[in-house]
């Protein structure tokens, strides 16, 4: 009598077990075919080309000379870089365009917590200092080549006005050239840091102000002790995309300047896209777009270290 | 008290509105140079409201003239719509997928997607270029679209979205005997639909904004989007800078039209999100 039952209610659980696999199955092929649009795109046009950006990186081929000109040359790309001095040069540019990142941040939190608080026409002021970062940068680039212009342009007019004999010559001065891709870039970022920014500053809980006022805390030590540790999250995430979008600038200066005068503006990704594109060797400015995807690496892999040591949560 | 801490306020919306003046002259000074007589763009001082109106000449010019902008306009708003939609259906497909089907490898293979955001794209553009000469992708909007459509930013953020989603809406929609096909696209992403546009504005933008993809993909004059035709137009114009400033503010009214009417959701995502194209 027991026997029966027991048989009965194993089988019973085999069939259970049987149609759950089944199903089981079938989530998964659901789940695959859901994600497999992305997949398929991702591999064919991401993963594979990381593959082939570091082989390629170890050969010396000009993409004219077909398959057959393909020479295999180890590490030398990498030594010819550090012996390249338009490359040496371009990596010191980038090392000073990140100087831009401290300046937009400090800028746009000020923006933002007198957007956030103390200003009337909330809305206006964030529409009207994101319209740079909304605005294509080949046109505002354009137009700033214009405003630049060393003789007629309107700034240097105003300059000469003022009574400044010699002006810059911005863009067209070594000099003068790398602060002014790098001010046009602070002009540009700005509206995108404050609205994260703002975010931020939203999200800090209103009593925390309210029991510094009781103590009788100043706008000054509340800021200090209150919205700059509340908000280092904010700081730390912007502060980590920022040097990483400063390695990635390309449209500002292959429209305002194509890296000159004289290599003054040239960035690391215009230099590769010079070498790659318009030189047609592959095989060095892969090497150098390895170098890139490091330092990517590497600043996002400090992210995951830093961000223990010194960010509140 | 009250007097006191209005007039601060005051005080500091004047000045934000004269620093914030200062930052959009440069649009201001386009707008005015793009109705201007050429010989009047340069004049000191800058006259922003233009003493002989030139518009209808330049701006004609611009869109009907040599370099027709009309044409390029229609290959950006081609690419541009395409991508948005595409991308966004297979961000979202994705999204479903890896939120709300549970299988084995979701978890894996979404680290590996999400791992890939870290590459940056100028990195990968090499074997992309070689890739697209060899199976003929290369200069055609279709490639191009191509290249815009697999976000991983966008299929992060719309996951985010499907996650809030309960369950249960899901589980009885199984038990009444519908399949995830039916669900994802009757249920989830209807549910969804905001943060779904949201990215699909901000992908517009992008992908309307970019230059860099275009000019290494695209080599004929006719299949040119608005920014390489922009660039192009101001080489060849050189010094006609009331013709270049016409095509700037021609550029730039479409992303202000998009931006004004999403403003809401554009601000939010960036918020949100913290994204950055």
């Amino acid at each position: 009598m027991s026997s029966t039952v027991t048989s009965k209610s194993l089988t019973e659980t085999k069939q259970i077990r049987h149609k759950k696999s089944g199903l089981r199955r079938r989530e998964t092929w659901a789940g695959l075919l859901f994600v497999s649009p992305m997949l398929i795109g991702v591999t064919i046009l991401t993963l594979l080309p990381i593959i082939a950006t570091f082989v390629l990186s170890f050969a010396d081929w000009n993409f004219v000379a077909g398959m057959k000109g393909l020479k295999w040359v180890g590490a030398a790309n990498f030594s010819k870089l550090f012996e390249d001095e338009s490359f040496i040069i371009s990596l010191k540019n980038n090392f000073i365009f990140m100087f831009t990142v401290p300046i937009y941040l400090a800028v746009s939190l000020l923006l933002a917590i007198l957007i956030n608080k103390h200003v009337y026409w909330k809305s206006f002021f964030k529409v009207a200092y994101f319209m740079p970062y909304i605005s294509s940068v080949v046109a505002v680039a354009i137009v700033w080549q214009v405003l630049f212009h060393p003789s007629a342009g309107p700034v240097n007019q105003f300059l000469m006005s003022l009574g400044i004999a010699n002006p810059p010559k911005w863009i067209a001065d070594p000099a003068y050239a790398l602060p002014s891709v790098m001010m046009i870039s602070v002009w540009v970022s700005i509206g995108y840091n404050m609205i994260v920014y703002l975010a931020g500053l939203q999200s800090i809980p209103k009593d925390l102000y309210e029991a510094a006022d009781i103590d009788g805390a100043n706008a000054w030590v509340q800021f200090r002790r209150i919205t700059l540790p509340m908000l280092s999250p904010t700081t730390f995430f912007l502060l980590v995309t920022g040097i990483i979008s400063t390695f990635k600038v390309f449209d500002l200066v292959a429209v305002l300047t194509k890296g000159g005068p004289m290599q003054s503006t040239s960035l690391l990704v215009w230099y590769l896209y010079d070498t790659a594109f318009v030189n047609l060797r592959v095989g060095y400015a892969s090497s150098m777009a390895v170098i890139l995807f490091g330092f990517v690496l590497i600043i996002t892999g400090l992210q995951w270290i830093g961000q223990k040591k010194w960010v509140n949560y | 008290m009250e007097e006191r801490v209005k007039l601060s306020k005051i005080i500091a919306t004047v000045v934000l509105f004269a620093v914030s003046l200062l930052f959009l002259m440069p649009f201001f000074w386009m707008l005015s140079a793009s109705f201007k007589l050429e010989t009047d763009v340069f004049k000191y001082p800058i006259e922003w409201i233009p003493h002989s109106w030139h518009a209808i000449q330049n701006y004609s010019e611009v869109w009907m003239g040599k370099y027709p902008f009309y044409k390029y306009y229609w290959n950006s708003i081609k690419v541009s719509v395409l991508t948005t939609l595409i991308s966004c259906t297979v961000s979202a497909m994705a999204a479903y997928g890896f939120s709300k089907i549970d299988f084995p490898a979701g978890k894996w293979l979404f680290l590996i997607v999400l791992a890939t955001y870290m590459v940056p794209g100028q990195a990968i553009q090499i074997p992309q270029f070689i890739l697209y000469r060899n199976i003929g992708l290369f200069d055609s909007h279709f490639g191009l679209i191509l290249l815009g459509c697999f976000s991983v930013l966008g299929t992060f953020m719309l996951r985010q979205f499907f996650m809030g989603l309960h369950n249960e809406f899901i589980e009885s929609a199984k038990i009444d005997g519908a399949g995830h096909w039916r669900i994802f696209w009757q249920i989830a992403f209807p549910l969804v639909r905001p943060a779904v546009a949201t990215y699909a504005i901000l992908r517009f933008i992008w992908t309307w904004n970019d230059y860099q993809y275009p000019l290494i993909f695209i080599r004929s004059d006719k299949l040119y989007t608005i920014q390489l035709a922009m660039q192009k137009f101001a080489s060849i114009n050189g010094e006609f800078y009331s013709l270049i400033m016409a095509a700037a503010v021609s550029a730039i009214i479409p992303l202000l039209i998009i931006f004004m009417l999403g403003q809401k959701s554009v601000i939010e995502g960036i918020a949100v999100g913290g994204v950055k194209g």
